[in-house]
């Protein structure tokens, strides 16, 4: 077995019993992304340098956390000391972080390595890291296609092993729906699990920090390991962290899983519904109980979520205007004049459409029918799952109603783009706990993954990783791995 | 036609806290530029905001101070707009839940300008719409060919207090600033420096017939750097508005700046003024319950001017213009308290403090807090007048004598032999020595002339070298004279 095709479980004990260096491991996924880059484009930046002392640092010293020794990708999203943090935007060009995200010093702390930075939809806002302004993401098991976004990058490298694993944000799906097309484990944490204090802000109710590992247990690891309250994010929750490894090996006997009837209701490929359904047996089999549910406003979703995020994006985004950092408009007149150059020079499409939305949303005289309105419907979507969860453990879902789609096929049309999320932004709305893990594969061109979404309870992860620590024994998807 | 004007107010607050509201960094005035910034107060991308709670409890304490109720629950809402020295080109300011609604404060009459003591109204009892908690902005600098942007203001902890328009006079607003400053000052909220900043005050004025129910087109005023700044802004204003009126022109709603130079307001532009402000909750923040610190804050709450002052003139007999003049300065108030605590005669006390240490304090160019008197030798030295030692007139160049050198009074008496005679029998033969050398004075006296006494007493003091005690001079006199 070669060096890059570990997990993070694996290389964590390789290290630890210095079977293997953290030199060692870095060397390996350098020279898989050398290989694979100049194609896949999953990575933004890196710094080899950079990435080889930490790892020599870490081999000069006794193990200092679980994740010792072990590289992890960062979205470029991630404040890191020192380095860029272009959120894929020509907007932050040239911007270097002066401070660390919590989940940067908790990750340290873990021992792990920083290995360097993957792309992403611009400002994470869109569904398949074609916004990105550097370049696209290509899909590891069928080039044609994307990866999914707003995580594409995270989710790329990871499958194709060039990380063991990395981490993104999801705001609407960003984590699960890249890691269903890419055939990752995708974690979106309970809102408030994760701080939040250095990730670049899209819609700061609704995002959250998570992982894309290889498997569930991985991603048990880095959810431990980032996850626990902090004095500079006021919406993070006290909870320390359970230990979620454990968790895994629990069973799911008597469990109840969920299955809402609004997310089966057609509109989805037939193969991945079969893929889908094929995976609630295997857990019945393993001594769960599957019950018809309903979340009966599944269908305002989509617009409450488009009218809330950008709302806040609106508000979040305001702050790129040239004056203090990144890209500034050159020889403006005014200030008023920069801003406007600036902001038009420095943002993509994508991005000042959702600008316009969420000023239009907030205007005077529209607050009330688009802002307010959507509040009521996220409080409602809320209340759904409340109602679900007093029903049943977790909720089975489909984490996306198609595999992965065709580079190009969406771009041109934002509305089919935004329905690409469909069954995983009501998450986001409630603030629940969800996961995606690769639950089988279909036939296109190519074979591609197909993603089962876990959604659990506030609070409820170590409930998900039961549910996936069991499948992932009955089961062998996650083993597979595009590129040979 | 005679026109009245209608003034409301909206003053901002600098609050006199450590750090800043939504970060760690220190909230200092003057510190070098920029030196006084992290991710947060320069929102850098990914920085998040966390509560100042010793701020949010000023804001409930001015509440409390000024009889408003507290909001259970208040939270802060993201007030948008694109201007440099604001690092995130949105506020975080409060919006619909303000920590505090309703309350007011009543005018002190010593509040109003000097000039202005005549058009004092008593009582004037002005109501507050709310109180909230946001942060300032930065301060921008122009160069010749560039700006410059200080962030060290940038997210320190502000207060805006709302005034409803009940205010008459450019007087009234200057005298409820005054008030307002000195309650502030009362309960440590804030420095209160308008010169500083510390206090900033936009005035909404507008003009109307007497008797005339609807109120006239509002204009903003902004750019006052001091009370009397106000004062004038505002005369100006209204006598712009009412000069307007009386022609038959019309008003627009608009904001104008007022420039201290040329002593007048002018228009601003409109784009300066036009903002859709687009609130919306501030979703990085959870909102303050604050119930759970309430009580405490209550316990907090001091004796403000306007009570103290009676209280010295009701409890302690000081004269109304007196009690005045101590409240207005809190240390001064605490000071006098000092002095009286053994005294009897605390109208003494509060004459020798108004008077004779505001002189030499003044003179010296020192604050109450370093008088080289202390308030206890203070109240020795109105304990040697009470007990006739010596003389009030006496005590006046004791006192002086005091400021000087910082030696206790008992020591300034016995060096300079400034003790008064007040034995009977001494007195007694002065007075003799008096009367038989102003035997026509003695005449027009057993005449009827009774006030001519005076004469005798002024020549017995005058013998005993202004040592005798006046009081028993002039009984002894009457009891000789047989009156
Ligand atoms: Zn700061």
């Amino acid at each position: 077995m070669e060096l890059h095709e570990f997990t993070v479980s694996e290389a964590a004990a390789t290290v630890r019993r210095r079977e293997v260096s953290s030199t060692d491991l870095v060397r390996a996924l350098l020279a898989r992304m050398e290989a694979l880059e100049p194609a896949l484009g999953a990575m933004l930046h890196w710094d080899a340098e950079a990435a080889l002392a930490e790892a020599r640092a870490r081999d000069a010293e006794p193990p200092i956390g679980p994740l010792h020794g072990v590289p992890i990708a960062l979205k470029d999203n991630l404040s890191v000391k020192g380095q860029f943090c272009s959120c894929a935007s020509r907007i932050l060009q040239g911007y270097r972080a002066p401070y660390d995200a919590t989940v940067v010093e908790k990750l340290r702390q873990a021992g792990a390595v920083l290995l360097g930075r993957t792309n992403m939809d611009e400002f994470a806002m869109g569904s398949s890291t074609e916004s990105s302004v550097i370049c696209p993401t290509r899909n590891p098991w069928d080039f044609e296609r994307t990866p999914g976004g707003s995580s594409g990058g995270s989710a790329a490298a990871v499958a194709a092993r060039e990380s063991f694993a990395a981490l993104g944000s999801d705001t609407g799906g960003s984590i699960r729906q890249p890691a269903a097309f890419c055939g990752c484990v995708g974690l979106k944490p309970t809102y408030g699990r994760v701080s939040r204090y250095g990730l670049v802000a899209f819609a700061s109710s609704l995002d959250q920090i998570g992982p894309l590992a290889r498997d569930a247990q991985d991603a048990a690891r880095i959810l431990h390991a980032i996850s626990g309250p902090d004095p500079r994010d006021s919406t993070s929750l006290p909870d320390a962290p359970p230990d979620f490894v454990a968790a895994l090996g629990r069973g799911i006997r008597r469990l109840k899983l969920g299955l809402p009837r609004e997310y089966f209701s057609g509109g989805m490929d037939a193969d991945v519904e079969q893929a889908v359904r094929a995976a609630v047996r295997v857990l019945e089999g393993l001594g769960a109980e599957a019950v018809e549910i309903s979340l009966p406003h599944t269908e305002h979703a989509v617009a409450a979520y488009y009218v809330l995020a950008t709302a806040e994006a609106s508000a979040n985004l305001a702050r790129f205007d040239g004056v203090r950092y990144g890209r500034r408009a050159e020889n403006p007149a005014d200030p008023l004049e920069m801003y406007g150059r600036t902001r038009a020079e420095g943002f993509g499409a994508e991005v000042k459409r959702r600008i316009i939305l969420g000023t239009y949303v907030l205007s005077s005289g529209y607050h009330d029918a688009y802002y307010l309105h959507a509040q009521k419907v996220r409080t409602l979507i809320r209340r759904d799952f409340r109602q679900a969860f007093e029903r049943c453990d977790v909720l089975l879902t489909p984490t996306t109603p198609s595999p992965a789609f065709k580079l190009g096929e969406k771009i041109q049309d934002p509305l089919q783009m935004y329905l690409a999320d469909i069954f995983t932004i009501a998450a986001n709305l409630a603030g629940v706990c969800a996961l995606s893990l690769t639950c089988g594969f279909v036939e296109r061109e190519k074979k591609l993954p197909v993603g089962l979404q876990i959604i659990g309870p506030w609070m409820g992860e170590e409930t998900l990783f039961r549910v996936a620590g069991a499948y992932e024994q009955a089961s062998a998807w996650h083993k597979e791995a595009p590129l040979g | 036609m005679n026109y009245e004007a209608v003034i409301g107010l909206e003053v901002h607050v600098q609050l006199r806290t450590r750090t800043k509201m939504f970060c760690g960094c220190e909230n200092e005035f003057g510190a070098a530029p920029n030196t006084r910034t992290c991710p947060v107060c320069l929102g850098l991308p990914g920085a998040l905001p966390t509560p100042n709670h010793a701020a949010i409890h000023l804001v409930a304490l001015t509440g409390l101070m000024l009889g408003c109720e507290i909001a259970p629950r208040c939270k802060f809402d993201r007030k948008s707009y694109f201007y440099p020295d604001m690092p995130k080109n949105y506020q975080i300011s409060q919006y619909d839940l303000p920590t505090c609604r309703g309350g007011g404060l009543e005018i002190m009459r010593e509040s109003y300008p000097k000039d202005a003591q005549k058009k004092v109204v008593a009582g004037r009892y002005i109501r507050l719409v709310r109180i909230h908690l946001e942060e300032d902005v930065a301060k921008s600098f122009h160069f010749e060919t560039a700006s410059g942007i200080d962030f060290n203001r940038a997210g320190t902890p502000l207060m805006e207090i709302v005034t409803m328009p009940d205010l008459r006079s450019p007087e009234e607003a200057f005298a409820f600033l005054s008030t307002l400053k000195l309650v502030l000052l009362y309960g440590g909220v804030s420095d209160a420096d308008m010169e500083k900043g510390q206090l900033r005050c936009d005035c909404n004025v507008s003009v109307r017939p007497v008797g005339q129910e609807e109120l006239g087109t509002k204009v903003e005023i902004k750019n006052m750097n001091s009370i009397s700044g106000v004062r004038r802004a505002l005369a100006y204003e209204i006598e712009r508005q009412t000069e307007m009126l009386r022609g038959g022109g019309r008003l627009t709603q608009e904001t104008r700046r007022w420039d201290e130079a040329a002593g007048a307001t002018f228009a601003m532009r409109g784009k300066e003024m036009a903002h859709d402000y687009r609130y919306f909750p501030e979703p990085d923040l959870l909102p303050v319950d604050t119930a759970a610190w309430l009580d405490d804050v209550r316990r907090r709450v001091p004796e403000l001017p306007l009570a103290r002052k009676r209280r010295f003139v009701e409890m302690l007999k000081v004269s109304d213009s007196n009690a005045g003049v101590l409240v207005a300065d809190c240390a001064l108030a605490d000071w006098f308290e000092k002095a009286v605590k053994d005294v009897t005669n605390t109208q003494g006390v509060a004459n020798l403090v108004v008077n004779d240490l505001l002189r030499e304090l003044g003179a010296a160019g020192k604050g109450v807090t370093e008088s080289p008197v202390a308030p206890e030798a203070l109240g020795a030295l109105v304990a040697l007048t009470d007990a006739g030692r010596i003389s009030s007139s006496q005590a006046k160049e004791v006192f002086v004598e005091m400021f000087r050198t910082g030696r206790a009074a008992a020591e300034i008496v016995t060096e300079r032999g400034l003790e008064q005679v007040s034995d009977a029998g001494a007195i007694g033969k002065l007075c003799d020595e008096v009367l038989e050398g102003n035997a026509p004075i003695v005449v027009q006296i057993r005449a009827g002339n009774a006030k001519a006494v005076g004469n005798l007493v002024g020549q017995v003091m005058k013998l005993s070298k202004g040592k005798a005690n006046p009081a028993m001079v002039n009984a002894v006199l009457h009891r000789k004279l047989g009156l």
